[in-house]
Protein backbone atom coordinates (compact mmCIF):
# COMPACT_ATOMS: atom_id res chain seq x y z
CA UNK A 1 0.00 0.00 0.00
CA UNK A 2 1.40 3.48 -1.18
CA UNK A 3 0.46 5.85 2.02
CA UNK A 4 -0.86 9.35 1.18
CA UNK A 5 1.92 11.72 2.29
CA UNK A 6 1.40 15.32 0.03
CA UNK A 7 0.24 18.88 1.39
CA UNK A 8 -3.08 18.11 -0.01
CA UNK A 9 -4.00 15.47 1.88
CA UNK A 10 -6.85 15.18 4.84
CA UNK A 11 -8.13 12.77 6.78
CA UNK A 12 -11.74 13.09 8.65
CA UNK A 13 -11.95 11.91 12.50
CA UNK A 14 -15.35 11.01 14.12
CA UNK A 15 -15.32 10.35 17.56
CA UNK A 16 -18.46 8.74 19.60
CA UNK A 17 -17.20 7.26 22.23
CA UNK A 18 -18.97 8.92 25.08
CA UNK A 19 -21.04 11.65 24.74
CA UNK A 20 -19.62 13.27 22.39
CA UNK A 21 -20.03 13.43 18.94
CA UNK A 22 -16.97 15.25 17.02
CA UNK A 23 -15.91 15.67 13.34
CA UNK A 24 -12.51 16.97 12.44
CA UNK A 25 -10.47 17.46 9.57
CA UNK A 26 -6.82 17.14 10.04
CA UNK A 27 -3.71 17.60 7.11
CA UNK A 28 -1.77 14.65 7.00
CA UNK A 29 1.13 16.83 8.06
CA UNK A 30 -0.82 17.09 11.49
CA UNK A 31 -3.02 20.62 11.17
CA UNK A 32 -6.24 20.76 12.69
CA UNK A 33 -8.62 22.46 10.13
CA UNK A 34 -11.94 21.88 11.67
CA UNK A 35 -13.03 20.59 15.38
CA UNK A 36 -16.39 20.42 15.48
CA UNK A 37 -18.81 18.75 18.30
CA UNK A 38 -22.06 18.41 19.73
CA UNK A 39 -22.22 17.16 23.07
CA UNK A 40 -25.12 15.20 24.75
CA UNK A 41 -26.56 16.58 27.76
CA UNK A 42 -28.68 14.37 30.05
CA UNK A 43 -31.69 16.40 31.83
CA UNK A 44 -30.59 14.25 34.80
CA UNK A 45 -28.42 11.78 35.96
CA UNK A 46 -25.06 10.05 33.71
CA UNK A 47 -24.87 9.02 29.90
CA UNK A 48 -27.89 6.94 28.74
CA UNK A 49 -26.13 4.87 26.06
CA UNK A 50 -28.86 4.38 23.52
CA UNK A 51 -29.79 8.23 24.32
CA UNK A 52 -26.58 9.14 23.48
CA UNK A 53 -26.23 7.56 20.20
CA UNK A 54 -29.58 8.88 19.15
CA UNK A 55 -28.44 12.53 19.89
CA UNK A 56 -25.22 11.33 17.62
CA UNK A 57 -27.60 10.11 15.00
CA UNK A 58 -29.58 13.21 14.62
CA UNK A 59 -26.54 15.60 15.23
CA UNK A 60 -24.28 13.69 12.67
CA UNK A 61 -24.83 15.58 10.01
CA UNK A 62 -25.14 19.10 11.13
CA UNK A 63 -21.59 18.85 13.15
CA UNK A 64 -20.25 17.20 9.56
CA UNK A 65 -21.48 19.53 7.34
CA UNK A 66 -19.96 22.17 10.27
CA UNK A 67 -16.56 20.36 9.59
CA UNK A 68 -16.33 20.79 6.08
CA UNK A 69 -17.25 24.12 6.24
CA UNK A 70 -14.79 25.53 9.00
CA UNK A 71 -12.44 23.71 6.98
CA UNK A 72 -13.14 25.25 3.38
CA UNK A 73 -12.98 22.11 1.86
CA UNK A 74 -14.92 19.75 0.02
CA UNK A 75 -15.75 15.82 0.83
CA UNK A 76 -13.88 14.97 -2.08
CA UNK A 77 -10.81 16.32 -0.74
CA UNK A 78 -10.57 13.53 2.15
CA UNK A 79 -8.39 10.63 1.70
CA UNK A 80 -9.35 9.14 4.83
CA UNK A 81 -11.47 8.34 7.18
CA UNK A 82 -10.93 7.80 10.92
CA UNK A 83 -13.21 6.24 13.60
CA UNK A 84 -12.88 5.79 17.37
CA UNK A 85 -13.41 2.00 17.28
CA UNK A 86 -13.81 2.03 21.03
CA UNK A 87 -13.02 1.84 23.98
CA UNK A 88 -16.45 3.46 24.59
CA UNK A 89 -20.37 3.01 25.23
CA UNK A 90 -21.33 0.38 22.43
CA UNK A 91 -24.36 2.09 21.01
CA UNK A 92 -22.38 5.52 20.76
CA UNK A 93 -19.49 3.69 19.21
CA UNK A 94 -21.61 2.12 16.20
CA UNK A 95 -23.32 5.44 15.25
CA UNK A 96 -20.12 7.04 14.61
CA UNK A 97 -18.61 3.45 12.55
CA UNK A 98 -21.99 3.72 10.65
CA UNK A 99 -21.14 7.30 9.91
CA UNK A 100 -17.83 6.54 8.86
CA UNK A 101 -17.94 3.07 6.87
CA UNK A 102 -20.82 5.20 5.07
CA UNK A 103 -18.51 7.88 4.08
CA UNK A 104 -15.36 6.15 3.61
CA UNK A 105 -17.25 3.67 0.54
CA UNK A 106 -19.32 7.11 -0.75
CA UNK A 107 -15.84 8.76 -0.93
CA UNK A 108 -14.00 5.37 -1.83
CA UNK A 109 -11.51 6.25 0.57
CA UNK A 110 -9.47 3.88 3.10
CA UNK A 111 -11.20 3.44 6.70
CA UNK A 112 -8.99 2.97 10.09
CA UNK A 113 -10.48 2.20 13.32
CA UNK A 114 -8.65 4.05 15.94
CA UNK A 115 -8.15 3.21 19.83
CA UNK A 116 -9.79 6.19 21.63
CA UNK A 117 -6.94 6.34 24.11
CA UNK A 118 -4.27 6.34 21.71
CA UNK A 119 -5.97 9.00 19.98
CA UNK A 120 -5.86 11.07 23.53
CA UNK A 121 -2.21 10.69 23.49
CA UNK A 122 -0.99 11.33 20.43
CA UNK A 123 -3.11 14.30 20.22
CA UNK A 124 -1.41 15.99 23.75
CA UNK A 125 2.16 14.85 21.65
CA UNK A 126 1.34 16.65 18.54
CA UNK A 127 -0.11 19.70 20.23
CA UNK A 128 2.96 20.27 22.92
CA UNK A 129 5.90 18.42 21.32
CA UNK A 130 6.42 15.83 23.78
CA UNK A 131 7.86 13.01 21.55
CA UNK A 132 8.08 10.29 24.52
CA UNK A 133 6.16 11.08 27.65
CA UNK A 134 4.56 9.45 30.71
CA UNK A 135 1.21 10.49 30.02
CA UNK A 136 -1.38 10.36 32.21
CA UNK A 137 -4.87 10.22 30.89
CA UNK A 138 -7.85 11.25 32.66
CA UNK A 139 -11.34 12.02 31.55
CA UNK A 140 -14.81 10.63 32.88
CA UNK A 141 -14.22 7.16 31.42
CA UNK A 142 -10.91 6.16 31.84
CA UNK A 143 -7.78 6.86 34.04
CA UNK A 144 -4.57 5.40 33.38
CA UNK A 145 -0.71 6.18 33.51
CA UNK A 146 1.37 4.99 30.49
CA UNK A 147 4.43 5.15 28.95
CA UNK A 148 5.63 4.00 25.02
CA UNK A 149 7.97 1.03 25.55
CA UNK A 150 8.70 -2.11 23.23
CA UNK A 151 6.33 -1.33 20.42
CA UNK A 152 2.90 -0.21 22.18
CA UNK A 153 1.84 2.24 24.73
CA UNK A 154 2.11 0.28 28.46
CA UNK A 155 -0.02 0.66 30.90
CA UNK A 156 1.74 1.50 34.53
CA UNK A 157 -0.88 2.10 36.33
CA UNK A 158 -5.21 2.62 36.30
CA UNK A 159 -8.34 2.68 38.06
CA UNK A 160 -9.41 -0.24 39.11
CA UNK A 161 -13.67 0.61 39.41
CA UNK A 162 -14.94 4.08 38.44
CA UNK A 163 -12.61 6.75 36.15
CA UNK A 164 -11.43 10.04 37.59
CA UNK A 165 -13.59 12.73 36.08
CA UNK A 166 -16.42 10.19 36.80
CA UNK A 167 -16.14 10.47 40.55
CA UNK A 168 -16.01 14.02 40.08
CA UNK A 169 -19.32 13.98 37.77
CA UNK A 170 -20.97 11.17 39.80
CA UNK A 171 -20.15 13.89 43.56
CA UNK A 172 -21.38 16.69 41.78
CA UNK A 173 -25.09 15.21 40.62
CA UNK A 174 -25.73 13.83 44.23
CA UNK A 175 -24.31 17.02 45.80
CA UNK A 176 -26.99 18.71 44.01
CA UNK A 177 -24.47 20.87 41.66
CA UNK A 178 -25.42 21.62 37.92
CA UNK A 179 -22.99 22.01 34.71
CA UNK A 180 -23.24 24.31 32.18
CA UNK A 181 -22.25 24.46 28.54
CA UNK A 182 -18.71 25.17 28.77
CA UNK A 183 -18.22 24.67 32.38
CA UNK A 184 -18.49 21.01 32.65
CA UNK A 185 -18.80 19.05 36.67
CA UNK A 186 -15.14 18.67 36.78
CA UNK A 187 -14.83 22.93 36.66
CA UNK A 188 -18.16 23.42 38.47
CA UNK A 189 -15.93 21.34 41.53
CA UNK A 190 -12.69 22.93 40.92
CA UNK A 191 -14.59 26.87 41.19
CA UNK A 192 -15.47 25.60 44.58
CA UNK A 193 -12.16 24.18 45.41
CA UNK A 194 -10.69 26.98 45.50
CA UNK A 195 -12.88 28.81 47.97
CA UNK A 196 -12.08 25.81 50.21
CA UNK A 197 -9.75 26.27 53.27
CA UNK A 198 -10.06 22.56 55.61
CA UNK A 199 -8.87 19.64 55.04
CA UNK A 200 -11.48 17.01 55.59
CA UNK A 201 -10.25 13.72 56.23
CA UNK A 202 -11.22 11.24 52.47
CA UNK A 203 -9.78 7.62 51.77
CA UNK A 204 -6.25 7.46 49.89
CA UNK A 205 -6.45 4.38 47.78
CA UNK A 206 -3.28 3.54 46.06
CA UNK A 207 -2.90 -0.19 45.39
CA UNK A 208 0.93 -0.62 43.81
CA UNK A 209 0.40 1.41 40.21
CA UNK A 210 -3.11 1.42 40.36
CA UNK A 211 -5.77 3.98 42.12
CA UNK A 212 -9.29 3.36 43.30
CA UNK A 213 -12.12 6.56 43.46
CA UNK A 214 -15.05 4.52 44.45
CA UNK A 215 -14.48 4.69 47.81
CA UNK A 216 -13.58 8.42 47.79
CA UNK A 217 -16.36 9.24 46.29
CA UNK A 218 -18.77 7.72 48.76
CA UNK A 219 -17.18 9.04 51.50
CA UNK A 220 -16.86 12.90 49.66
CA UNK A 221 -20.99 12.42 49.05
CA UNK A 222 -21.10 11.16 53.03
CA UNK A 223 -18.76 13.85 54.09
CA UNK A 224 -21.22 16.78 52.80
CA UNK A 225 -24.21 15.11 53.60
CA UNK A 226 -22.93 14.98 57.42
CA UNK A 227 -23.22 19.13 57.18
CA UNK A 228 -20.17 19.10 58.88
CA UNK A 229 -18.40 20.74 56.43
CA UNK A 230 -19.25 22.79 53.76
CA UNK A 231 -19.53 21.81 50.02
CA UNK A 232 -16.28 24.24 48.98
CA UNK A 233 -14.36 22.70 51.95
CA UNK A 234 -15.23 18.88 50.71
CA UNK A 235 -14.66 20.03 46.66
CA UNK A 236 -11.03 20.84 47.98
CA UNK A 237 -10.35 17.63 50.01
CA UNK A 238 -11.57 15.43 46.85
CA UNK A 239 -9.66 17.21 44.57
CA UNK A 240 -6.27 17.37 46.98
CA UNK A 241 -6.89 13.41 47.83
CA UNK A 242 -7.90 12.41 44.10
CA UNK A 243 -5.14 14.44 42.91
CA UNK A 244 -2.33 13.41 44.70
CA UNK A 245 -3.10 9.98 44.31
CA UNK A 246 -3.04 10.36 40.37
CA UNK A 247 0.29 12.65 40.95
CA UNK A 248 2.09 9.72 43.23
CA UNK A 249 1.42 6.82 40.67
CA UNK A 250 2.83 9.50 37.83
CA UNK A 251 5.78 9.86 39.32
CA UNK A 252 6.41 6.18 40.50
CA UNK A 253 6.38 5.54 36.39
CA UNK A 254 8.31 8.61 35.72
CA UNK A 255 11.08 7.19 37.88
CA UNK A 256 10.67 3.60 36.98
CA UNK A 257 10.84 5.08 32.90
CA UNK A 258 13.32 7.81 33.39
CA UNK A 259 10.95 9.27 30.46
CA UNK A 260 11.69 12.90 29.24
CA UNK A 261 8.52 14.29 29.54
CA UNK A 262 5.10 14.03 31.40
CA UNK A 263 1.88 14.50 29.32
CA UNK A 264 -1.51 15.34 30.78
CA UNK A 265 -4.13 14.67 28.10
CA UNK A 266 -7.84 13.75 28.45
CA UNK A 267 -11.03 15.78 29.78
CA UNK A 268 -10.09 16.38 33.51
CA UNK A 269 -6.46 17.92 32.10
CA UNK A 270 -8.21 20.88 31.85
CA UNK A 271 -7.97 21.15 35.81
CA UNK A 272 -5.37 23.90 36.81
CA UNK A 273 -4.98 22.24 40.18
CA UNK A 274 -4.04 18.81 38.65
CA UNK A 275 -2.04 20.88 35.99
CA UNK A 276 0.36 22.06 39.05
CA UNK A 277 0.66 19.15 41.21
CA UNK A 278 2.13 17.08 37.92
CA UNK A 279 4.30 20.32 37.25
CA UNK A 280 5.79 19.78 40.55
CA UNK A 281 6.65 15.96 39.85
CA UNK A 282 7.80 16.92 36.17
CA UNK A 283 10.53 19.27 37.31
CA UNK A 284 11.46 17.10 40.39
CA UNK A 285 12.78 14.72 37.93
CA UNK A 286 13.77 16.93 35.41
CA UNK A 287 11.36 15.70 32.91
CA UNK A 288 9.14 18.73 31.06
CA UNK A 289 5.62 19.04 31.79
CA UNK A 290 3.20 19.04 29.07
CA UNK A 291 -0.54 19.56 28.88
CA UNK A 292 -2.98 18.79 26.05
CA UNK A 293 -4.76 22.39 25.31
CA UNK A 294 -8.10 22.66 26.49
CA UNK A 295 -9.91 22.92 22.92
CA UNK A 296 -8.41 19.40 22.43
CA UNK A 297 -8.73 18.12 26.09
CA UNK A 298 -11.89 16.44 26.09
CA UNK A 299 -13.07 14.44 23.14
CA UNK A 300 -13.21 15.25 19.82
CA UNK A 301 -12.34 14.39 16.16
CA UNK A 302 -9.18 15.63 15.80
CA UNK A 303 -7.39 13.46 17.94
CA UNK A 304 -9.44 10.43 16.21
CA UNK A 305 -8.02 12.23 12.63
CA UNK A 306 -4.36 12.58 14.05
CA UNK A 307 -4.09 9.32 15.36
CA UNK A 308 -5.92 7.93 12.31
CA UNK A 309 -3.26 9.64 10.09
CA UNK A 310 -0.19 8.36 12.24
CA UNK A 311 -1.63 4.55 11.80
CA UNK A 312 -2.07 4.83 8.28
CA UNK A 313 0.91 6.33 7.23
CA UNK A 314 2.74 3.71 8.83
CA UNK A 315 0.53 0.48 6.76
CA UNK A 316 -2.64 0.06 9.39
CA UNK A 317 -5.93 0.94 7.60
CA UNK A 318 -9.28 -1.22 8.72
CA UNK A 319 -10.99 -3.26 6.32
CA UNK A 320 -14.93 -2.52 6.36
CA UNK A 321 -15.18 -6.16 7.34
CA UNK A 322 -13.30 -6.18 10.22
CA UNK A 323 -14.69 -2.50 11.88
CA UNK A 324 -16.49 -3.81 14.01
CA UNK A 325 -16.52 -1.37 17.33
CA UNK A 326 -14.10 -2.97 20.48
CA UNK A 327 -16.14 -1.41 23.63
CA UNK A 328 -13.23 -3.23 25.75
CA UNK A 329 -10.16 -2.37 23.22
CA UNK A 330 -7.89 -1.59 25.70
CA UNK A 331 -4.47 0.83 25.01
CA UNK A 332 -1.70 -1.71 25.08
CA UNK A 333 -3.48 -3.89 22.63
CA UNK A 334 -2.48 -1.67 20.35
CA UNK A 335 0.80 -2.18 17.98
CA UNK A 336 2.25 1.27 17.49
CA UNK A 337 4.45 0.95 14.62
CA UNK A 338 4.45 5.41 14.51
CA UNK A 339 6.25 5.88 17.43
CA UNK A 340 9.44 6.47 17.77
CA UNK A 341 10.62 5.43 21.38
CA UNK A 342 11.98 2.79 23.31
CA UNK B 1 20.44 14.20 65.71
CA UNK B 2 17.41 12.33 66.35
CA UNK B 3 17.29 8.47 66.52
CA UNK B 4 21.52 8.69 66.99
CA UNK B 5 21.72 9.25 63.40
CA UNK B 6 23.74 12.07 61.90
CA UNK B 7 23.06 13.32 58.67
CA UNK B 8 26.09 14.22 57.67
CA UNK B 9 27.46 10.36 57.53
CA UNK B 10 24.09 9.20 55.68
CA UNK B 11 24.59 7.22 51.85
CA UNK B 12 21.92 6.51 50.14
CA UNK B 13 21.43 3.50 48.67
CA UNK B 14 18.29 3.83 46.64
CA UNK B 15 16.02 6.71 45.40
CA UNK B 16 12.93 5.46 44.74
CA UNK B 17 9.40 7.60 44.21
CA UNK B 18 7.81 7.23 47.64
CA UNK B 19 10.86 6.28 49.48
CA UNK B 20 14.53 6.11 50.03
CA UNK B 21 17.45 4.07 51.39
CA UNK B 22 20.23 5.10 53.32
CA UNK B 23 22.80 3.14 54.65
CA UNK B 24 23.87 4.36 57.93
CA UNK B 25 26.23 3.32 61.63
CA UNK B 26 23.50 3.34 64.56
CA UNK B 27 24.78 2.25 67.94
CA UNK B 28 27.77 0.37 66.13
CA UNK B 29 25.49 -1.40 63.72
CA UNK B 30 25.25 -1.49 59.76
CA UNK B 31 21.49 -0.22 59.52
CA UNK B 32 19.34 0.73 56.72
CA UNK B 33 17.07 4.06 57.03
CA UNK B 34 14.42 3.76 55.17
CA UNK B 35 12.61 7.70 55.00
CA UNK B 36 9.37 8.98 53.05
CA UNK B 37 10.49 12.02 52.55
CA UNK B 38 7.62 15.10 52.35
CA UNK B 39 5.86 15.62 49.19
CA UNK B 40 5.68 19.22 47.87
CA UNK B 41 2.65 18.76 45.18
CA UNK B 42 0.52 17.60 48.41
CA UNK B 43 -0.97 19.83 50.81
CA UNK B 44 0.68 19.09 54.41
CA UNK B 45 -1.98 17.35 56.09
CA UNK B 46 -2.43 15.32 54.01
CA UNK B 47 1.04 14.53 53.31
CA UNK B 48 1.77 13.68 57.36
CA UNK B 49 -0.70 11.16 57.04
CA UNK B 50 0.06 9.10 54.38
CA UNK B 51 4.10 9.00 55.10
CA UNK B 52 2.98 8.70 58.80
CA UNK B 53 0.24 5.66 57.90
CA UNK B 54 2.72 3.84 55.50
CA UNK B 55 5.37 4.05 58.51
CA UNK B 56 2.91 2.16 60.46
CA UNK B 57 1.81 -0.03 58.18
CA UNK B 58 5.21 -1.62 56.68
CA UNK B 59 6.55 -2.45 60.02
CA UNK B 60 3.25 -4.15 61.23
CA UNK B 61 3.04 -6.38 58.36
CA UNK B 62 7.28 -7.25 58.59
CA UNK B 63 6.61 -8.67 61.63
CA UNK B 64 3.35 -10.26 60.62
CA UNK B 65 5.39 -12.34 57.71
CA UNK B 66 7.90 -13.29 61.08
CA UNK B 67 4.83 -14.62 63.02
CA UNK B 68 4.45 -16.16 59.16
CA UNK B 69 7.59 -17.64 59.09
CA UNK B 70 8.79 -15.56 56.45
CA UNK B 71 12.81 -13.66 57.27
CA UNK B 72 12.37 -9.91 56.98
CA UNK B 73 14.67 -7.46 58.25
CA UNK B 74 14.55 -6.55 62.05
CA UNK B 75 13.19 -3.57 62.79
CA UNK B 76 14.80 -1.17 65.68
CA UNK B 77 12.91 1.86 65.45
CA UNK B 78 10.27 3.51 64.22
CA UNK B 79 9.28 6.74 63.93
CA UNK B 80 6.00 7.88 62.85
CA UNK B 81 6.72 11.70 63.50
CA UNK B 82 8.84 12.28 60.78
CA UNK B 83 8.07 8.89 59.01
CA UNK B 84 11.69 7.14 59.26
CA UNK B 85 12.37 3.50 59.82
CA UNK B 86 15.75 1.95 60.71
CA UNK B 87 16.14 -1.64 60.58
CA UNK B 88 18.80 -4.73 59.80
CA UNK B 89 20.88 -4.09 57.17
CA UNK B 90 20.70 -7.67 55.53
CA UNK B 91 23.90 -9.25 54.78
CA UNK B 92 24.14 -11.11 52.01
CA UNK B 93 23.22 -11.00 48.21
CA UNK B 94 20.02 -9.87 46.36
CA UNK B 95 18.99 -12.86 44.83
CA UNK B 96 19.07 -11.20 41.39
CA UNK B 97 22.33 -11.56 41.40
CA UNK B 98 23.02 -14.63 42.51
CA UNK B 99 20.46 -16.97 40.17
CA UNK B 100 22.23 -17.07 37.23
CA UNK B 101 25.26 -17.69 38.68
CA UNK B 102 24.74 -20.88 40.73
CA UNK B 103 24.59 -24.33 39.50
CA UNK B 104 21.23 -25.88 38.23
CA UNK B 105 20.43 -28.04 41.33
CA UNK B 106 21.55 -24.54 43.91
CA UNK B 107 19.02 -22.75 41.55
CA UNK B 108 15.99 -24.85 41.62
CA UNK B 109 16.92 -25.28 45.23
CA UNK B 110 16.72 -21.61 45.85
CA UNK B 111 13.47 -20.97 43.86
CA UNK B 112 11.54 -23.79 45.63
CA UNK B 113 12.66 -21.99 48.69
CA UNK B 114 11.52 -18.58 47.69
CA UNK B 115 7.65 -20.23 46.41
CA UNK B 116 7.44 -21.63 50.05
CA UNK B 117 7.90 -18.15 51.66
CA UNK B 118 5.43 -16.66 49.47
CA UNK B 119 3.07 -19.69 49.74
CA UNK B 120 3.46 -18.76 53.73
CA UNK B 121 2.92 -14.66 53.06
CA UNK B 122 -0.06 -16.05 50.84
CA UNK B 123 -1.02 -18.29 53.58
CA UNK B 124 -0.71 -15.71 56.17
CA UNK B 125 -3.21 -12.79 54.43
CA UNK B 126 -0.03 -11.46 53.75
CA UNK B 127 0.81 -10.08 49.66
CA UNK B 128 3.84 -8.53 49.35
CA UNK B 129 3.61 -6.44 46.22
CA UNK B 130 6.45 -5.85 44.68
CA UNK B 131 8.33 -9.72 44.51
CA UNK B 132 11.15 -8.85 42.53
CA UNK B 133 14.50 -11.19 42.59
CA UNK B 134 16.29 -7.35 43.60
CA UNK B 135 13.95 -7.90 47.13
CA UNK B 136 15.13 -11.09 48.48
CA UNK B 137 18.62 -11.44 50.04
CA UNK B 138 20.20 -14.86 50.18
CA UNK B 139 22.04 -14.32 53.02
CA UNK B 140 25.81 -16.40 54.25
CA UNK B 141 23.78 -19.02 55.80
CA UNK B 142 21.65 -20.34 53.03
CA UNK B 143 18.48 -17.94 54.14
CA UNK B 144 16.43 -15.78 52.12
CA UNK B 145 14.93 -12.28 53.74
CA UNK B 146 12.58 -10.85 52.00
CA UNK B 147 12.89 -6.80 52.44
CA UNK B 148 10.53 -3.96 50.86
CA UNK B 149 7.33 -4.16 52.35
CA UNK B 150 6.71 -0.45 50.93
CA UNK B 151 3.62 -1.39 48.86
CA UNK B 152 2.29 -4.72 50.57
CA UNK B 153 -1.02 -5.38 51.87
CA UNK B 154 -3.56 -7.55 53.68
CA UNK B 155 -5.25 -9.65 51.77
CA UNK B 156 -6.89 -13.45 51.29
CA UNK B 157 -8.27 -13.22 48.26
CA UNK B 158 -7.08 -14.95 44.86
CA UNK B 159 -6.95 -11.85 43.00
CA UNK B 160 -3.78 -9.88 44.55
CA UNK B 161 -1.73 -13.38 45.24
CA UNK B 162 -2.32 -14.18 41.46
CA UNK B 163 -1.25 -10.48 40.90
CA UNK B 164 1.72 -11.18 43.49
CA UNK B 165 3.14 -14.25 41.83
CA UNK B 166 2.35 -12.68 38.33
CA UNK B 167 5.02 -10.08 38.99
CA UNK B 168 7.31 -12.87 40.10
CA UNK B 169 7.17 -14.43 36.53
CA UNK B 170 7.42 -11.73 34.73
CA UNK B 171 10.37 -10.52 37.04
CA UNK B 172 12.04 -14.28 35.82
CA UNK B 173 11.00 -13.97 32.36
CA UNK B 174 12.51 -10.25 32.12
CA UNK B 175 15.84 -10.64 34.49
CA UNK B 176 16.31 -14.07 34.58
CA UNK B 177 15.20 -15.37 30.99
CA UNK B 178 18.04 -18.14 30.69
CA UNK B 179 16.54 -20.40 33.18
CA UNK B 180 12.99 -18.42 33.97
CA UNK B 181 10.59 -21.91 32.68
CA UNK B 182 12.46 -23.82 35.11
CA UNK B 183 13.02 -21.41 37.93
CA UNK B 184 9.13 -20.67 37.63
CA UNK B 185 7.81 -24.22 38.00
CA UNK B 186 10.24 -24.30 40.87
CA UNK B 187 8.74 -21.40 42.62
CA UNK B 188 5.46 -22.80 42.15
CA UNK B 189 6.31 -26.22 43.51
CA UNK B 190 7.62 -24.70 46.65
CA UNK B 191 4.54 -22.60 47.20
CA UNK B 192 2.55 -25.93 46.73
CA UNK B 193 4.56 -27.35 49.18
CA UNK B 194 3.11 -23.93 51.73
CA UNK B 195 -0.46 -23.63 50.51
CA UNK B 196 -1.21 -27.26 49.27
CA UNK B 197 -2.21 -28.37 45.84
CA UNK B 198 -5.66 -27.19 45.56
CA UNK B 199 -4.78 -23.70 46.14
CA UNK B 200 -1.79 -23.62 44.14
CA UNK B 201 -4.24 -24.94 41.07
CA UNK B 202 -6.76 -21.93 41.78
CA UNK B 203 -3.69 -19.65 41.97
CA UNK B 204 -2.36 -20.98 38.90
CA UNK B 205 -5.49 -20.55 36.87
CA UNK B 206 -5.76 -16.99 38.01
CA UNK B 207 -2.68 -16.07 37.08
CA UNK B 208 -2.91 -17.13 33.39
CA UNK B 209 -6.51 -15.06 33.74
CA UNK B 210 -4.20 -12.23 34.78
CA UNK B 211 -1.85 -12.76 31.85
CA UNK B 212 -4.66 -13.12 29.45
CA UNK B 213 -6.64 -9.60 30.04
CA UNK B 214 -4.16 -8.10 28.24
CA UNK B 215 -2.80 -5.80 30.59
CA UNK B 216 0.66 -7.61 29.93
CA UNK B 217 0.40 -8.17 26.52
CA UNK B 218 4.12 -8.91 26.02
CA UNK B 219 3.93 -11.73 28.61
CA UNK B 220 1.57 -13.97 26.56
CA UNK B 221 2.84 -16.97 25.61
Amino acid sequence: MTAHNSVDSYCLGIESTADDFGVAVVSFEGKVLSNANDAYMPKEGGIHPREAARHHAEVSEKVLTEAFDKAEIKPRDICLVAFSQGPGLGPCLRTGATAARALASYLDVPLVGVNHCVGHIEIGKLATGATDPVTLYVSGGNTIVSAFEAGRYRIFGETLDIAMGNCLDVFARAVGLQQRKGAPFGAVVEELARKGKQFVSLPYTVKGMDLSFSGLLTASVQAFQSEKYSLEDVCFSLQEVAFSMLTEVTERALAHTQKPEVLLTGGVAANKKLQSMLKVIAEEHDARFCVVPLRLAADNGAMIAWAGILAYKSGISTPVEKSFVNVKWRLEEVIAPWVEGR
Amino acid sequence: MRLGLRDDKLVLIKKGAEASLYLEEWHDRKVIMKRRLPKKYRIPELDLMIRSQRTMHEPHIIHKAKEAGVPTPTIFMVDVADANIVMEFVEGKQVKEVLDNVSKEERLGLCILIGSLIGRLHKNGIIHGDLTTSNMILTPYGKVVFVDFGLSERSIELEPKGVDLHLMKRTLHSTHYKHAKECFKAVMEGYAEAVGQEETKKVTTKIREIEKRGRYVADRE
